[in-house]
């Protein structure tokens, strides 16, 4: 049986589509959209939060999404447990509306940056993350101004204490240095899971990393961690 | 005063002037309308028959130029943006503008303006933007004011494309101190319109259709902005900033999304987009094209400033919005779509048949003129320039070779090192990691070891390859051969990087048409560009003209910028990029079996290391061209190769170590012989053009060689990928001895560290 994902389509959503393809084309599942102005996010088994910039983020980014009357239902399904991936633009979202703790600044660069970087798994275990190795270094884009993943110290201490780490910027030996982390996020970090490990938060591109002929496959992990994950269940 | 009545100053001759018209041409809009005109109408006159509107001093050579081919579904300059058909029923749409003024006085907006209006181009047709490049020329990085340009364009292109969800895939950036004050910022786009999609045109047809203004209200910004972009920069211009416009991306993202709704959902008879003389422009080229006519409520339209004129709204230049006249009845789908989007759809008129564009006021009208007395093609001014070969060309051309001396063997790896460091040659980096480069995931190759960039089309097996190009030195010294060169130059990348060359799109940049020795060069690189299309079979479907790119220092190089649509046949094949991929792959130079002589002239090395822009354009010969690229795309396509690069600025030395230094720390073993004339420089550095080095299995090297034969060119045999060393030695003697991670460091550094220097 088919996973039935749906795409959260804001209307400065641009990954939208790419979300919707690499689930619906890459992977073979069924995919739809679902517009912002929706009160009701129907029969999905599974919720993306796609990049771009929801409502034009002039403000703060994801600041004025997470009042969108689909977001209101996007936060039950996830309270009742219900699987949700925000990509980019998307763990903003998920941060502004409470879902993942911690914010996103601005890039400490102050200029946005698109390229490939390097993850270091630090939970192997969740839904989404269960066909990479603890430790295993995966190549990943990333394109955002604003990824710069804040919290304060005793928040980073129980993430990191109860494996809601998910990854890590890291170089090529899977250190964790000034050096390979972008943006500036404390103790490089570069994607949060909730601590119902049911809602994943992060800034570089999966879907953009899933098919050999863009040059990149490790994101490809991701999505098959997710359809294992739901179809064994 | 009541509050909608307008107070307008007296118009006579002086005004007329102060507008930018002449004498001549406000004599001429007396005659036509029988009367004074209006201060409405005067605006709507000197807008239109700006040269950015009207192209008066241009349309008489652009008319030379090939502009028909199979593929070609709409003429040069009958539409918004060229539209090619690509087979499998998709069509491409695509051009390339100009947006120089605005970002000399405004770079961040400025050219985040100039993204958008090239987007609206291609949306307008029906065809969703596929990704995005540009062109982009500065004054010396060493200059602080420079680089705050230089910063401001990229932030403002970055800024832009990134939240409007384009990838910006390519472009090139380029450096000479005759861009100081008068920085070039080209921005291209290029669309799709899939099967069973609807294409839109630029056209008012049936009376008593509505017409409405849909996306952002309108404000004051960038009125007179197409005079600004028709007068030299100066001292004052600082004070033409609020003719620049500011740009919106959120807003022109829902504006492409309702769009292409609106076309689809078939309501639509014409829509145009603003740009340039915003709303005056589009009723009257809709208009004039329909052989229609419009009535015009202005005072309808959603404005975001109180106490507009009607002048100010003819005239605002306000981003993200449309004109479109739509099929009377099916007024509330349109709305509908508008609504969805939160945007402005406003009906403020419609169509008539008596070839007039009236404007109303609050019931009165200010302004009642002829459309086809305002439009391009129709009865704008024509003119026909004076020329004068400019006194330089006699200076520059008077260089030879030998009044330099050769460089000496052992300061060959000093030299290529300054050379890969060099801003024009150094890596781009620094720019392309602020665009987003990937987003809707069709980047099969951006930016980095490729000499074109390379977009899957999900429903195909075939994909396109793009390219900027234009060395405007070359133009410089042989306006003719140069821009015969641009042309063949960005061909040859699309070709290096799998695709058949099938179309251009130019950005004309060049100095004031006024002065004979600009239009003398101007004439001289139409000619030159309509040459190469010829002979390469790729027909011109449109562009951009932008004259006055002068400052107090002088003129810019003239830059005829090319903008190559290519199209490879099967994408997963054919892409191709230029690092070295596998150890003991053997070197092939493809080049014309005769190259009239070695040379250094207009070569990136001689301004480097003796500063002189200096002799003639590099050899070139058109039709040994066409016979490499035939070679090499032939080459490609049956998939004997592992990388080609084309040998441009720098030479074949900068060619090959770019070829290892953007490779996994592949070296090479290469021998050169030089071309008769036992120089060092011009065998390493020289530029002569048609050459493509090919990195080939050992296996394969037999079969390409035959396939180069076929074609009457060479391949020439210069070395291998080996080892962790990049040497190369000229007729026996070692001359570079390097590695890929030195060069690398140096290529990478350059404009990082020009770009964090304090003052």
């Amino acid at each position: 049986m088919s996973i039935r994902f749906g795409v959260i389509v804001f209307p400065g959503s641009n990954c939208d589509h790419d979300a919707y393809h690499v689930t619906k084309h890459v992977f073979g599942q069924d995919a739809r959209f679902i517009w912002h102005k929706e009160s009701d996010l129907g029969d999905v088994d599974f919720v993306i939060i796609p990049g771009g910039f929801s409502y034009g983020d002039y403000l703060r980014s994801g600041a004025i999404a997470r009042f969108s009357p689909i977001m209101k239902d996007v936060v039950r399904f996830a309270n009742a447990g219900g699987a949700v991936l925000g990509i980019c633009n998307g763990f903003q979202i998920l941060c502004e509306s409470g879902l993942l703790p911690g914010a996103l600044m601005r890039n400490e660069s102050l200029r946005f940056t698109c390229k490939d970087v390097l993850l270091r798994t630090e939970n192997s275990s969740s839904l989404f993350t269960n066909d990479l190795a603890l430790g295993e270094i995966i190549r990943v884009p990333i394109a955002h101004g604003e990824g710069n993943f804040f919290a304060s110290e005793p928040v980073l201490d129980r993430l990191e204490g109860e494996g809601q780490v998910a990854f890590k910027y890291c170089d090529a030996a899977g250190a964790i240095t000034a050096a390979s982390n972008p943006n500036g996020a404390s103790r490089g970090i570069a994607g949060i899971l909730n601590e119902g490990g049911n809602v994943l938060g992060m800034m570089p591109h999966p879907e953009r990393a899933s098919e050999a002929i863009l040059g990149r496959t490790d994101g490809a992990k991701i999505f098959s961690s997710i359809v294992k994950s739901l179809v064994e269940a | 005063m009541s509050k909608t009545s307008f107070a307008a100053p007296k118009v006579d001759l002086e005004l007329a002037r102060g507008h930018g018209l002449t004498e001549e041409e406000y004599g001429w809009i007396v005659d036509k309308l029988g009367r004074t005109p209006t201060f409405v109408e005067l605006g709507i006159y000197s807008v239109m028959w700006s040269e950015h509107c009207s192209y008066k001093n241009s349309i008489v050579e652009l008319k030379k130029l090939p502009r028909e081919g199979k593929a070609l579904l709409v003429g040069a300059g009958e539409e918004n943006a060229g539209l090619v058909d690509i087979g499998d029923g998709i069509s491409v749409a695509f051009k390339i503008e100009s947006h120089n003024h605005p970002s000399a006085v405004e770079p961040y907006q400025g050219a985040a303006t100039g993204v958008g209006g090239i987007q609206r181009d291609i949306f307008t047709m029906g065809a969703r933007p596929i990704c995005s490049l540009n062109s982009l020329r500065f004054g010396s990085l060493e200059n602080p004011r420079v680089r705050y340009l230089f910063d401001g364009v990229v932030r403002g292109i970055g800024d832009y494309g990134n939240s409007f969800g384009v990838p910006t895939v390519g472009g090139e950036v380029y450096f000479d101190p005759s861009y100081e004050g008068n920085p070039l910022v080209n921005a291209m786009s290029v669309g799709i319109i899939e099967k069973g999609q609807k294409t839109a045109s630029a056209i008012a047809e049936g009376v008593g259709n509505p017409v409405f203004i849909v996306g952002s209200a309108t404000g004051r910004d960038g009125i007179h902005g197409a005079t600004f972009a028709s007068e030299e920069i100066s001292e004052a211009s600082e004070a033409k900033r609020p003719s620049v416009q500011v740009g919106d991306p959120f807003t022109e993202k829902l504006l492409l999304e309702a769009t292409l709704e609106v076309i689809n959902s078939g309501v639509v008879v014409g829509i145009q987009d603003m740009g340039a003389a915003g709303i005056t422009c589009s009723s009257c080229e809709m208009s004039e094209k329909g052989n229609s006519g419009m009535i015009l409520h202005i005072d309808k339209v959603p404005i975001r400033e109180t106490g507009m004129s009607p002048y100010e709204i003819m005239l605002s230049e306000s981003q993200e919005r449309m004109l479109i006249v739509c099929h009377k009845g099916k007024e509330a789908a349109l709305l509908a779509i508008f609504d969805k989007w939160d945007l402005h759809a406003a009906e403020i008129g419609h169509v008539t048949d008596d070839g007039r564009v009236k404007v109303m006021w609050h019931g009165e009208m200010v302004a009642d003129v002829p459309a086809e007395h305002l439009a391009l093609g129709g009865g704008a001014p024509v003119y026909i320039r004076d020329t004068q070969r400019p006194a330089y060309l006699d200076e520059t051309g008077a260089f030879r070779t030998d009044s330099v001396d050769d460089l000496k063997a052992e300061n060959g790896t000093d030299v290529l090192l300054k050379l890969l460091g060099s801003p024009n040659i150094a890596s781009k980096r620094w720019v392309f990691e602020q665009y987003d480069t990937m987003v809707r995931t069709n980047t099969v190759i951006g930016p980095g070891p490729s000499d074109a960039a390379v977009v899957r089309l999900k429903d195909s097996k075939k994909g396109l390859a793009v390219k900027t190009d234009c060395n405007a030195r070359y133009v410089y010294l042989n306006p003719r051969k140069g821009a015969q060169i641009a042309v063949a130059e960005a061909a040859r990348n699309v070709v290096c990087a799998g695709g058949k060359p099938l179309a251009i799109t130019n950005c004309l940049n060049f100095g004031n048409p006024y002065k004979p020795e600009q239009y003398w060069v101007f004439k001289e690189a139409v000619s030159g560009m309509g040459d190469a299309c010829r002979v390469l079979d790729t027909p011109v479907t449109g562009g951009n003209v932008s004259f006055y790119n002068e400052s107090p220092a002088g003129s810019v190089f003239p830059t005829p910028t090319i903008g190559m649509l290519g199209v490879v046949e099967d994408v997963e094949a054919h892409a191709t990029t230029f690092d070295f991929k596998a150890e003991g792959d053997v070197l092939l130079l493809l080049q014309p079996s005769v190259i009239e002589k070695a040379c250094i002239e207009g070569s990136e090395y001689l301004v480097l290391m003796h500063g002189l822009t200096a002799g003639d354009a590099p050899c070139f010969d058109l039709k040994s061209e066409k016979r490499v690229q035939d070679a090499c795309l032939s080459i490609i396509q049956s998939g004997l190769i592992n990388s080609a690069h084309d040998v441009s600025d720098g030479g074949l030395a900068v060619c090959l170590a770019e070829m290892s230094l953007a490779s996994q720390n592949l070296g090479a073993e290469i021998s050169l012989s030089s071309m008769g004339d036992s120089r060092f420089d011009t065998t390493l550095f020289g530029e002569a053009q048609s050459r493509i080095v090919l990195a080939v299995p050992s296996k394969h090297a037999e079969t390409v060689q035959d396939i180069a034969a076929e074609n009457g060119i060479a391949a020439i045999g210069i070395g291998k990928v080996a080892g962790t060393r990049f040497t190369i030695e000229v007729d026996g003697q070692s001359v570079i001895s390097t590695s890929p991670s030195v060069m690398r460091e140096v290529y990478e550094m350059a404009i990082p560290k020009l770009m964090s220097k304090k003052r």
